[in-house]
């Protein structure tokens, strides 16, 4: 509380984005975990709340006749306009959420604090639901060829590697130490997925420090025992998601790729995804785009060509169908890496994962998915989603790009995912609240030595509890897209690649479509379940009443009395039925104005009941890593000089700084 | 002379048929004067003498012939943007049979009659015709009211011609000052620039200056119509055809081609419109030039805005009748060649199908609120382009009825609403919505027109299964079932506080 200097502000205006005659008016309050905004005099109170965790930048603007405008910027892609009428209390709000937002210890993380009021053993079931080494038996594994290996027990080879790992049965515990030892941050060949139809398998390490000629015998005999664990194969894929240029450099630094002739048996392949910081500077051009006011078509699309974000979300599923495919079609194991491997390497294996395995497009299994090959291989949640005040150049939308690719193909395929959009959003939305324990922290250990499981509450409990809202009312488990491997067309369909406003442009609803064809048919399904219950009722009624031969009257009025209403709400009707402004002209006309009716905006209530169950839709908040603060990454500064292996950076970088 | 003389050879034998996504097919080729036929050849792969290919030669938009050896390739680009390759063996064959599709093609696409001079017809008052008020329903149906506001009048006309000396007409200042009570205000929205609009006065055009009408406000909201708007057409087409092109390369060209931009401002000022009938309350009169082309394009997008009766099947039948083919579109000149073809002529331009797109943008937005299904709008395209009915021939009414259109052919919607074919046209998901639908023309709400311009391109079929998933789930839906069940009760939705609200109720007069 230290840090609030400012707790309320009054007559504080909320602007809205599309259309400037919605100004809202209220009082503004600075809280431990959120900023709140109240609206003056409505009848239902409207509120938005934004967790501090959610805000990625504020920017003072310059102070204007109406006062001192104050822009925040959230992670989930809200951006919420306010003028503050003092200058000097806009600067107190200014300097308590620079500091709010910028926590610097875990313990000030709103999962701390947070209660969902489950007692322990709750909390302790909830951590339960996903078990990674019940995936694995579900894989089929341990079996002949692969097994549990030990080795990093304490984690003693690889701090960023969980305690249990699967390698290939004939890989010794010498044969990984050692070759823990000629990757990057000791990220040895370790499984991500078995296919047990054909034995072959993805495995995914850290880059080879190779330089211009080193090997390395134990990382040669990890590779072979790669291959030998799938007899039907007699060679592997080794794949590096770098665009080659990139890689090459790293062997300037020690670093590098797999030299086809040193090892034997390997088809190399390079895939070029590119590195955290173009990632990091597409989105915030992306993000641009979609902030601009009244764009024409043109400086929309042009916009988003030139943000590249649509390339290389299209590069990250190209990897993954190249993989998906090596393994479903030819039955070649693959070996996948980038430089640290906890990035690209993740995004490439999920996708893959989801495309092979069905279960992935499950509810459960999507949330086994990322627990495995995002939580439990170290990708680094803090430093990627900034929720401890860090190194800018650390944060970077990798999962943001994960989740998109799920959209794209949900798009794509519509029958074959179990869950729905919204799904999507909640978990990325959650990403960055820090509301939930299960993305704390950059690895496996640090969240072992914080106690996460017996502090805070598990997000996949939350998100199971509430399934139903989840729910793809298209999905069936017999259908034929739910059946077997997603074959994603090969060739280049770029068209498929859509602009996701669901989530980029998810707090201006105004921009969606005005009736939801999820909801309404999850709402069918229900009302058919009550009817159903509701006819049988009335069925043994009638049957009663036609034996007793009852009273006209007294019959009728019980009959209206049962008579029930159900709400079939097939559409935001208030904000379908008000017209968004298609000219400038008409506002000088003497108008009418005629009442626009009922215009409020659910993605900006938030009732106290809201907040507990933590719906992000309602908990209004925050756009991405990339705000203004970051403009400074764009151009790097420094030079020459390139990261050694313990420089905390991406390998890559060298690259960027270097091209 | 007869087109059957032309064809100097009528059937060939092994003759193969590729198209993109489908397995090839060999058999026979015939030529008759309308069709193009592939029959599959007996004993082979189909079934014998199964007919694979039913091809209105009207269809074809451009024949591309490649010769090699003893045999030749024939590339039919039809107007519908299927490609189809036929393989012919015989390099005579081969090219009989494209000179007689072009001869065809040609024969086929003669302009009717004098078109400039229909439109002078209309020419002397300066206003080509009336439209009445369309029947918007205000408020809610249930309550079956009859509208307590007074309804507004939307009219279409062609420019007044003022020309270069500023010429005035009284008959017309005051028909159009009928329109409106003393005191009141309405607008005028002119779908070209102030500019262009200016320019038209030294070719004997103009628009309505201010002094002569001070009762009417004038809109400027330029829309792009002609040439360019076949050019963008075109442009896109072929981007959608390229599929060697990478991601930044296939943004670049959806922009350059502006189709999307099209699409947006022809939206937006068909909301435009509506919004200064329905929030302004005023009454509006659209025109462009002659009236004919993007006046009717944002006449009736704003129709299907407005009024719920304009989203039904019947009701948007009606609507084109009403706004496109009465209000004399010139179909046969803007619809005489599709993308493909390479014959320049200046008079196709590519309105309807535009109309038909924001309609799609429509049912994108409201999935709900209109009763016919994207296969009626891709139906209609087809048809507009090359068909077997005579709906969409000739350029206005004068013309069908020299040429006893209504003799002489059958009617498209006849066709359509027959009970078989008319359930393949319907939405699943239509409930009947009483508001007026606005929609939002923010360029992330805009979206290409996959199923039309990937028609030929992509496989639907993921997304075909999602409708018949869709259609499973409500086919066997309440409402049906309930009334199935029970013949006693019935379950009625209606409209009640913004809301639908499916009530559950005894049928009248029973216990």
């Amino acid at each position: 509380m230290e840090h609030i200097r400012m707790p309320k502000v009054e007559n504080v205006r909320l602007l809205d984005r599309l259309s400037s005659r919605k100004a809202a008016l209220g009082t503004l309050y600075l809280t431990a975990t959120h900023v709140i905004f109240v609206e003056n005099g409505s009848e239902t109170r409207k509120e938005t709340w934004v967790l501090h965790s959610q805000i990625s930048s504020i920017e003072k603007q310059a102070t204007t006749a109406t006062g001192c405008p104050l822009l925040i910027r959230c992670k989930n892609f809200q951006v919420i306009q306010l003028v503050i009428p003092q200058e000097r209390d806009c600067h107190d709000v200014y300097i308590s959420l620079i500091r709010l937002a910028r926590p610097v210890k875990y313990e000030e993380l709103y999962c701390f604090s947070f209660n969902p009021k489950l007692d322990k053993e709750e909390r302790e079931q909830g951590w339960k639901l996903v078990d990674l080494n019940e995936e694995y038996n579900r894989m089929g594994i341990p079996n002949n060829y692969w097994q549990i290996s030990d080795v990093n027990r304490d984690y003693g080879v690889c701090d960023s590697y969980p305690t249990e790992v699967y390698v290939p049965k004939s890989a010794t515990a010498h044969i990984i130490v050692g070759s823990s030892k000629f990757r990057s941050r000791r990220r040895f060949p370790a499984l991500s997925y078995y296919c047990k139809d054909n034995n072959a398998s993805i495995c995914r390490s850290s880059q080879p420090l190779s330089g211009f000629s080193a090997r390395c015998l134990e990382d040669e005999q990890m590779l072979q025992a790669i291959r030998k664990a799938n007899p039907g194969s007699d060679f592997i894929y080794v794949v590096d998601t770098r665009p080659k240029l990139n890689a090459m450099a790293n062997r300037a630094a020690g670093k590098g790729y797999e030299n086809e002739d040193n090892y034997s048996n390997i088809k190399f392949q390079f895939i070029g995804i590119e590195n955290i910081h173009v990632m990091r500077n597409s989105l915030q051009k992306m993000l641009e785009v979609c902030e601009l006011k009244s764009p024409s078509m043109s400086d929309f699309l042009w916009g988003l060509e030139n943000s590249g974000w649509l390339k290389h979300i299209k590069a990250i599923m190209d990897a993954g169908i190249f993989i998906a495919k090596a393994v479903a079609e030819e039955g070649v194991s693959v070996l996948v890496h980038c430089s640290d491997g906890w990035d690209r390497t993740a995004q490439v294996c999920s996708v893959a994962s989801l495309l092979l395995d069905p279960y992935y497009r499950t509810m459960k299994g999507f949330m086994v998915l990322i627990e495995k090959d995002w939580v439990s291989f170290g990708h680094k949640f803090n430093h990627r989603y900034g929720n401890l005040d860090g190194d800018p150049k650390e944060i970077s939308p990798v999962i943001d790009q994960f989740i998109e690719c799920v959209w794209q193909l949900m798009e794509q395929f519509p029958c074959a995912f179990e869950f729905n959009e919204r799904f999507l959003i909640h978990i990325q939305h959650h990403i960055y609240s820090c509301q939930f324990g299960n993305f704390l922290c950059n690895s496996q250990k640090e969240r072992r030595e914080l106690k996460i499981q017996e502090r805070t509450y598990s997000l996949w409990a939350h998100l199971w509890k509430n399934r139903a809202d989840y729910m793809n009312p298209l999905y069936r488990s017999d259908h034929s897209q739910t059946q077997g491997t997603l074959r994603s067309q090969m060739a280049p369909c770029n068209f498929l690649y859509k602009f996701w406003s669901g989530m980029y442009n998810r707090f201006e609803k105004g921009l969606h479509p005005r009736q939801s064809v999820t909801d309404y048919l999850m709402a069918v399904k229900e009302e058919t379940q009550q009817l159903e219950e509701e006819l049988q009722v009335l069925g043994e009624r009638l049957a009663n009443l036609q034996k007793s031969q009852l009273n006209d009257n007294k019959d009728k009025s019980k009959q209206q009395e049962r008579s029930k209403q159900l709400r079939l709400s097939t559409s935001n009707n208030s904000l379908a039925n008000t017209p968004q402004e298609y000219s400038n002209d008409l506002k000088s006309f003497p108008s009418r104005s005629p009442s626009q009716g009922d215009e409020e905006d659910s993605a900006l209530i938030l009732t106290q009941d809201n907040l507990k169950s933590s719906d992000p839709d309602l908990s209004a908040n925050s756009d991405q890593e990339s705000g203004v603060e970051d403009l400074s990454c764009r151009s790097p500064s420094g030079g020459g000089c390139l990261p050694s292996e313990d420089s905390g950076k991406d390998s890559d970088e060298a690259v960027f700084l270097a091209v | 002379m007869e087109f059957s003389e032309l064809i100097k050879t009528a059937t060939v034998e092994n003759v193969l048929l590729s198209c993109a996504g489908l397995p090839a097919v060999k058999g026979t080729l015939c030529i008759t004067s309308h069709h193009l036929l592939l029959s599959s050849c007996p004993g082979g792969d189909g079934q014998a003498g199964t007919v694979e290919l039913w091809l209105l030669i009207r269809n074809v938009d451009a024949v591309e012939k490649r010769l090699a050896n003893s045999s030749g390739t024939i590339t039919l680009r039809c107007k519908d943007l299927k490609v189809l390759q036929l393989e012919i063996p015989g390099m005579e064959e081969c090219l009989n049979i494209a000179s007689s599709i072009e001869v065809r093609f040609w024969v086929g696409s003669e302009p009717g009659p004098s078109h400039a001079r229909v439109q002078r017809l209309a020419g002397e008052s300066g206003r080509l015709q009336w439209l009445e008020a369309p029947p918007i329903l205000w408020g809610s149906p249930s309550s079956g009211c009859p509208p307590s506001l007074a309804p507004q009048a939307m009219l279409r006309s062609s420019q007044p011609l003022t020309g270069p000396n500023r010429k005035r007409c009284r008959e017309d200042e005051t028909l159009l000052g009928t329109v409106l009570d003393e005191g009141e205000r309405g607008f005028i929205i002119d779908t070209r620039s102030a500019q262009a609009a200016k320019q038209a006065r030294m070719t004997g055009g103009g628009t309505e200056p201010k002094s002569s009408y001070p009762q009417w406000r004038r809109l400027h909201r330029p829309l792009e119509r002609g040439r360019p708007l076949q050019e963008s057409f075109i442009k896109l087409v072929d981007a959608c055809n390229d599929t060697a092109i990478n991601m930044d390369r296939w943004l670049n060209r959806l922009e350059s081609c502006r189709w999307l931009s099209h699409v947006k401002a022809a939206l937006s000022t068909a909301c435009l419109a509506a919004q200064c009938m329905d929030r302004e309350e005023a009454n509006v009169l659209v025109h462009g030039a002659e009236g004919t082309d993007t006046t009717l394009l944002v006449t009736a997008l704003a129709q299907v805005i407005l009024d719920p009766s304009c989203r039904t099947l019947v009701g948007f039948q009606g609507l084109l009748e009403r706004e496109w083919i009465e209000a004399g579109h010139p179909f046969h000149l803007r619809c005489a060649r599709s993308a493909y073809s390479h014959a320049r002529l200046k008079q196709e331009a590519p309105l309807f199908l535009l109309f038909l797109d924001c309609v799609w943008q429509l049912s994108r937005q409201f999935p709900f609120s209109l009763e016919f299904s994207e296969c009626l709008l891709l139906t209609l395209f087809d048809n507009a382009y090359a068909s077997a009915y005579g709906t969409f021939l000739c350029n206005n009414e004068k013309e069908r009825c020299l040429c006893k259109v209504k003799e002489n052919t059958h009617s498209l919607w006849a066709w359509l609403n027959q009970p078989g074919e008319r359930k393949k046209y319907l939405n699943p998901l239509y409930l009947p919505n009483a508001l007026v639908i606005w929609p939002s023309v923010e360029p992330q709400s805009i979206q290409l027109w996959q199923g039309l311009f990937f028609r030929w391109i992509r496989s639907s079929q993921y997304l075909d299964e999602a409708w018949a998933e869709i259609q499973r789930k409500v086919g066997s839906g309440l409402v049906q079932q309930i009334n199935k069940k029970h013949q006693n009760w019935v379950c009625v939705c209606h409209l009640e506080n913004n809301d639908w609200l499916l009530r559950f109720q005894p049928v009248q007069g029973q216990t």
